[in-house]
């Protein structure tokens, strides 16, 4: 038995140094996983990271799938999906996989994002991670946009009108733009046969280059942790840093525990509410495409709606365009308006809490306001709100650098 | 962390367990995308049984009709070649039908419900391309004293009469009898019969 | 504390999101269709409603009579026998053998596909819908809808329920004029069935129709609580690994 067990391992081992001297094989599981050290103090926010990565493989799985059965047509799109959803064996569950993980999807972004926030995660020397998360953001955000329209219901022909129209708010060359996007007068066929080729192929190409070379700077610069120090300024004498633990195994079988979470929550979903109170499949967008008559309410998915608010909280159409557009770049400068020489809000003075706190509810109730019929009461508490937003990033070099804030610890807490 | 007080096996065990439960869902998971590959329910309601009208074919003729994509050939034989497929047998790698590639009414010397009417799948079992009919007399026939049946143009497989593939050829089967049935004298219907509803 | 807070506020946040879910549906309170898919009997009495019914004027193109009949524990031969008028084949879908000119020209507007209906207007809302019919001479079928004012559809029912005539009530507007709005509908024709026997009809096809929207519903309820049931195994396996793991980290 031991013989045997050990001319296996000899044999595994001659595999891998056959591997390893044409391939780095060795060099990126070390690099990335067992000599990659991570800062032992993570909380439950540093799921938010691998779980993106395990719905962006779950979306691309999924995808594969419904491509399979999806027919990039006008006459053909809707049919297509009620296809897989009764005529194609357990073409429902993959469905609903797809849809709800778009939604997933963007509540694990926003809440990786908010993680950043809290520990000022963006802060040198991690601003040009932080800008290529941007990236992944925005990319994500065009992919969902993209996918969006493939279903040719209501929804998706009536949401892709008004942001497609939105580019046409541009001056001078708005209109030129619109029908270049469009490809042709109106939302058509030509449309959806394009936003399909951006959907399946190129987004999800530059997503995935994007994650990588995420992941290659996250590895270059080291995790952030809630306590906002550098844990490589305190190594050991083998150069290890001392509150750092080899993220395998440590941080694999703590992912697989948060993967294991997500996954209870995310099939609770998938077969028990599915639609999510029409916050993940919308009612109207169970009505075939239909250019000659718009839904009495149409908002965008409920993860556009913060800036969709934004966007109707100003008058003028092009106004409106500049500053939803902004209120996505401004993100980008946030390295540079955080002027605090702390990172992490356990040691920032009550002000960036509260900045903090206030943001992030009026985001929530942005988001809210923008699933909402417009009237004249919710359209003035989008503008309130939009300029507490807007606040959150102006006022930064000021309110970082007034307060006052607490000492940060020479090494990290843990427990 | 000293090493005593790593309790490996533990470990080794719960490893081990979470492999098996992790794994056991990976392989529940894929049960779902596997299976949405079979054939859809469209797909098998277009591949439903046929009707086929053969009132028009006059003897030595054959018909294709399309079942499931496939050609089906219906060979309306001569009185004289039903008679000529006792002398192929010697010629033929399987002339009593052994191998399972038709229905059990159709094993027998003609390979069909009735001597008349030969009913197969137009495909080569061979490699999947469809043979060439040729009739006795045409001047196709690949050999002297042909008494008519099928010759594969992709690999010079060829059939008799009964659909029996020839010895020393490349296909290895006979051809595939589907399920039938008469409805009338002239209306068959293919891709169902008494047992298989299709 | 400052945790607990944040947790509040987000927890409102989304509280507040949840209740008010975007059902924007403007008009009457609608009746409450309590339809139950777990009750065969009920569905094949909303298979015969429907086939006899709306499938003359409406398709339901993506819905297959073989799925139709399995799902709702029927023999194919059943609804080919007694249930199949416009096709010849089990395994075809429902289509309608009205062609859409004709259906353009005879309602003004093609009747809809009614395959996904219920996922698109809910059950309560079809339900309300089929319920309230009324008598409105100036319609070019002579029937008007509470939930769906000038509908194109006639009351193809008429013959279970009979006819109702609205009575109004006349009210004060905000700026104080005078209103006219119907208070209720009072049978004016008597039908086939009474009013109980027309709501319980009327529920058997709306249960048939959101059996219809999504037939996979019923699968993916029982699938469920068995799928969670075994993430929740893992979920505690890998907890115990991770635990052990930790044990290392001080």
């Amino acid at each position: 038995m031991n013989g045997v067990s050990a001319a296996c391992c000899r044999a595994w081992d001659g595999l891998i140094g056959w591997i390893d001297a044409r391939f780095p094989l060795l060099k990126l599981w070390n690099e990335h996983l067992a000599r990659y050290y991570a800062p032992k103090n993570f909380n439950f926010r540093y799921y938010f990271g691998s779980l993106a990565m395990l719905v962006l493989a779950l979306q691309i799985l999924t995808g594969i799938w419904l491509t399979m059965n999806y027919k990039p047509d006008a006459d053909l799109a809707f049919g297509s999906v009620e296809y897989i959803m009764r005529d194609v064996d357990w073409g429902w569950l993959i469905r609903y996989m797809h849809s709800t993980g778009a939604s997933a999807f963007f509540i694990v972004i926003y809440l990786h994002m908010f993680r950043g926030l809290m520990y000022g995660s963006y802060k040198k020397p991690r601003e040009l991670l932080w800008i290529i998360g941007m990236l992944i953001y925005l990319t994500l955000m065009g992919e969902a946009f993209f996918g969006y329209l493939l279903p040719w219901g209501q929804m998706s022909y009536w949401g892709a009108k008004v942001i497609v129209s939105l580019y046409g708010a541009i001056p001078v060359i708005g209109p030129d733009l619109a029908q270049w996007i469009r490809g042709d007068y109106g939302i058509s066929d030509v449309t959806l046969n394009r936003f399909f080729a951006f959907h399946v192929i190129a987004m999800p190409l530059i997503l995935c280059g994007l994650v990588v070379v995420h992941i290659m700077a996250l590895h270059e610069v080291g995790s952030n942790n809630p306590d906002g120090i550098e844990i490589k300024k305190k190594k050991d004498a083998n150069g290890v840093p001392l509150d750092g633990i080899p993220f395998h195994p440590y941080y694999t079988v703590k992912d697989i525990v948060g993967v294991a979470v997500f996954l209870i929550l995310f099939a609770g979903v998938i077969f028990f509410a599915p639609e999510m109170g029409g916050y993940f499949l919308e009612d109207n967008n169970f009505i075939p495409a239909d250019p000659f008559k718009t839904p009495p309410h149409i908002a965008p998915v409920w993860y556009f709606t913060p800036f969709y608010s934004i966007l109707r909280a100003v008058p003028n159409p092009f106004g409106g365009v500049v500053a939803m557009g902004c209120a996505v770049v401004l993100f980008f400068f946030l390295p540079w308006l955080d002027q605090s020489p702390v990172k992490s809000i356990r040691y920032r003075g009550l002000s960036s809490r509260i900045a903090l706190a206030v943001f992030t509810l009026s985001f929530l109730i942005l988001g809210y306001l923008g699933t909402q019929p417009p009237n004249p009461v919710t359209a003035n508490l989008a503008r309130i709100f939009s300029v507490i937003y807007f606040l959150y990033f102006l006022l930064m070099p000021v309110y970082t650098r007034v307060e006052k804030t607490l000492p940060e610890p020479e090494r990290v807490h843990y427990p | 962390m000293s090493e005593e007080d790593i309790d490996k096996n533990r470990r080794r065990f719960l490893t081990a367990a979470t492999t098996v439960v992790g794994g056991t869902g990976a392989v529940l998971a894929a049960v779902p995308f596997v299976s949405y590959l079979q054939p859809s329910a469209r797909t098998k309601a277009i591949g439903g049984p046929v009707e086929a009208d053969i009132s028009k074919l006059k003897p030595g003729e054959r018909a294709i009709f399309k079942w499931r994509g496939q050609p089906v050939w219906v060979v309306r034989r001569t009185e004289q070649s039903v008679q000529e497929l006792k002398d192929m047998d010697s010629k033929v790698r399987d002339p009593n039908s052994d191998e399972p590639q038709q229905p059990a009414y159709a094993k027998n010397e003609e390979r069909s419900r009735k001597p008349e009417y030969l009913v197969v799948v137009g495909i080569c079992t061979h490699l999947g391309c469809s043979p060439n009919y040729i009739p006795e007399g045409s001047p196709d026939a690949p050999e002297p004293d042909w008494k008519g049946g099928f010759l594969c143009p992709c690999h010079g497989s060829r059939f008799d009469l009964a659909g029996r593939v020839f010895k020393g050829v490349p296909a290895p089967t006979n051809l595939l009898v589907p399920p039938y049935k008469f409805l009338s004298d002239t209306r068959l219907l293919i891709g169902a019969d008494e047992e298989n509803k299709g | 504390m400052n945790r607990i807070a944040l947790a509040i506020a987000l927890g409102g946040a989304l509280l507040c999101w949840t209740i008010a879910a975007p059902a924007m549906t403007e008009g009457p309170p609608l009746y409450q269709a309590r339809v139950d898919l777990k009750n065969k009997a009920s569905l094949q009495r909303g298979l015969r409603l429907f086939t006899n019914y709306c499938l003359s004027c409406h398709s339901a193109a993506y819905s297959r009579y073989s799925r139709v009949a399995r799902d709702l524990g029927l023999t194919e031969d059943e609804v080919a026998n007694n249930l199949m008028f416009a096709t010849d084949k089990i395994g075809n879908t429902m289509t309608v053998a009205m062609r859409r000119a004709d259906a353009e020209a005879w309602f003004g507007t093609p009747p809809p596909d009614l395959s996904v209906i219920a996922r698109a207007r809910g059950a309560d809302w079809l339900y309300t819908y089929l319920l309230t019919f009324y008598e409105d001479p100036s319609r070019p079928t002579g029937v008007n809808n509470l939930v769906f004012k000038d509908t194109a559809m006639p009351h193809v029912l008429w013959e279970l329920q009979g006819y109702q005539k609205p009575v109004y009530v006349t009210e004060k507007d905000a700026e104080g004029r005078e209103v006219q709005r119907i208070g209720k509908l009072e049978p004016s024709t008597p039908g086939l069935l009474d009013a109980t026997q027309y709501q319980n009809a009327v529920r058997d096809l709306v249960n048939f129709l959101v059996y219809m929207g999504e037939p996979a519903k019923m699968m993916r309820l029982e699938m469920g609580p068995w799928v969670i049931l075994f993430l929740v195994v893992f979920w505690l396996v890998a907890r115990q690994l991770k635990k052990e793991y930790w044990k290392d980290v001080r």
